[in-house]
């Protein structure tokens, strides 16, 4: 290891304060703007407090809430089981499949969202027009990133040696995947389901151009009439997303160890 | 495996695939179609519309807005890479780096549209603090909402992107590398320019095209934070959808989406072909 010169360290010092203010500053910000009062001094949470006693934002955070969980679900029901089938039976479909999941990274949401229109007349007509028929579009959103975490879980598992012992003592397919492949790929499925939450809770461009309230597009909306409450709320978002991924973080980590024992 | 049990683990395939085709596959063809129909029809007329004044101008903000926050985000982002790269891989440091990146990266949207009306909107805590002390007054004439904003704004997301998408390039260089080329005789500078450069360049690139295509499809941000007029593509898409004044807009959406697929998915080529011959190198 060389010994690193002066002006290097005084170069990276520098730097990094400068990093550090960039990124720093506007989050400090929405501490300050939403804790302010507005002409006059001294500090006032009402912004904070209107998180939980406005209704329109209560109503959205629980149906996003409940997106998040939809979502998750309806993705791990269709991902999960067909991604293993694939290693199982059917290993002349994986590179379909693959592109078929990666496909969303390149073609823009709001390309989809432009071409979505007769779809979701068939969905409202059959679900109703509720904001948790977006789940079916989210599965979408989430699609890559969840394959991504799920594939390199089965990738560090032989899942054909495992079904075949199971198999030959007698085990059925269902039970091969849900009692067998699933336990041993569980921190991949975890780590899946927290990239969902974590993007459900932040999607808006769906949400907005096809009407539906979710927190978002409320934040957005208040932005318009209550600026200290739409950046609270801001910043509590933001806030939960980063202790999600945080949690995540810590799954991906226990992974890791349990492959190197 | 005979014919039957090949049909029929193929068959339990078809929930997936028909997801998929309907909400993925369905809407996107809807698109590719609709750009070249109206009412019905097959005409060019929205492709030519395309190539109206007013289209390619906004077509023209968005290159520019996904370019310059692309290579802002490139350089910068390399750069904090670096500094990130250079401490040990346990280091308190580098893990909150790269955990705040992933969150920034993932999360912008909304909430960051406001972070920055907090920070530099007309009663923003940096405008005020500056007009108090210093008499200055940065708002200006509302640059924040309009392009020079946008650039700043999408770089707050860019650069930790660039974190993300470039830290394994930068981890794939071997310190053994460094010292062969020193024991040769080679300086710093030589180093860089003859060994490390032309090695991280590929992957360089290829995450810049990446930062692209991301600026270019990003939609939430720019929608908050501009309420009036359509400088950039997708908000031109949003008024051409919910124009409730001009009747019978929707293929122009078509027609403007189907720009937005062809212009990612150039880049998005460049870019696969960009990481097949960086993965050459790096393993």
């Amino acid at each position: 290891m060389r010994t690193e010169s002066l002006t290097w360290r005084v170069v990276r010092a520098v730097s990094l304060v400068a990093f550090g203010i960039f990124f720093l500053v506007p989050l400090l910000s929405m501490v300050d703007f939403s804790t302010r009062v507005i002409n006059g001094g001294g500090r006032t949470l009402t912004p904070w407090a209107n998180l939980f006693r406005d209704e329109m934002l209560r109503t959205s955070i629980i149906f996003s809430l409940l997106l998040a969980l939809l979502t998750t679900l309806l993705m791990l029901v269709l991902l999960v089981p067909t991604m293993i089938w694939v290693r199982l039976r059917v290993p002349a479909a994986s590179k379909l499949v693959e592109y078929l999941c990666l496909l969303p990274l390149t073609i823009p949401p709001l390309v989809i969202v432009v071409g979505i229109a007769n779809v979701y007349a068939w969905v409202s007509y059959l679900f109703g027009n509720s904001p948790l028929t977006l789940t079916f579009a989210y599965v979408i959103l989430v699609l890559p990133y969840a394959y991504r975490s799920i594939d390199s879980a089965l990738a560090s598992i032989n899942v054909v040696t495992l079904a075949e012992a199971a198999r030959s003592l007698g085990a059925g397919w269902t039970t091969v995947i849900v009692r067998v492949v699933l336990p041993n790929i569980w921190a991949g499925v975890i780590s899946a389901a927290f990239v969902s939450v974590a993007l459900v809770l932040g999607e808006f461009t769906f949400a907005s151009l096809l009407n539906f309230q979710t927190m978002p597009y409320v934040i957005g909306l208040l932005g318009k009439s209550d600026a200290p409450t739409s950046v609270a709320a801001s910043l509590a978002a933001l806030l939960f997303a980063s202790l999600l991924l945080v949690l995540l973080s810590f799954v991906g980590r226990r992974t890791r160890t349990s492959k190197g024992a | 495996m005979n014919r039957f049990s090949r049909f029929t683990a193929w068959l339990a395939l078809l929930p997936f695939l028909l997801y998929l085709l309907v909400f993925l596959v369905a809407p996107t063809l809807t698109v590719m179609v609709g750009a070249f129909q109206e009412n019905g029809r097959f005409t060019l007329v929205n492709v030519q519309a395309l190539f109206s004044g007013t289209v390619l101008h906004v077509l023209r903000t968005s290159l520019i807005l996904s370019a310059v926050s692309a290579l802002v985000g490139a350089v910068l982002g390399a750069f904090l890479t670096y500094l990130v790269a250079t401490r040990p891989a346990t280091s308190a440091f580098r893990r909150v780096v790269t955990a705040v990146s992933g969150v920034l990266a993932q999360f912008g949207g909304v909430p960051l549209a406001f972070a920055f009306i907090a920070t530099l909107g007309f009663s923003g805590v940096v405008t005020e603090a500056l007009r108090s002390t210093l008499g200055v007054d940065i708002f200006g004439s509302g640059w924040l909402f309009g392009l020079p904003g946008l650039i700043l704004v999408y770089s707050y997301f860019q650069i930790p992107l660039m974190v993300i998408v470039f830290l394994p390039a930068l981890d794939g260089i071997r310190p053994q590398w460094r010292e062969a080329a020193v024991n040769l005789g080679a300086s710093t500078w030589q180093y860089w320019r003859r060994v490390a450069g032309p090695m991280l360049l590929p992957a360089f690139l290829g995450s810049a095209l990446l930062l692209f295509a991301n600026a270019f499809a990003a939609y939430a941000t720019a929608a908050v934070l501009v309420s009036q007029g359509q400088p950039i593509l997708p908000l031109l898409i949003r008024s051409a959808l919910t124009s409730e004044v001009v009747l019978g807009r929707q293929n122009l959406a078509f027609a403007l989406a189907f720009e937005m697929v062809v212009v990612v998915a150039v880049v998005m080529t460049l870019y696969s072909l960009l990481v097949r011959r960086t993965s050459r190198w790096l393993r």
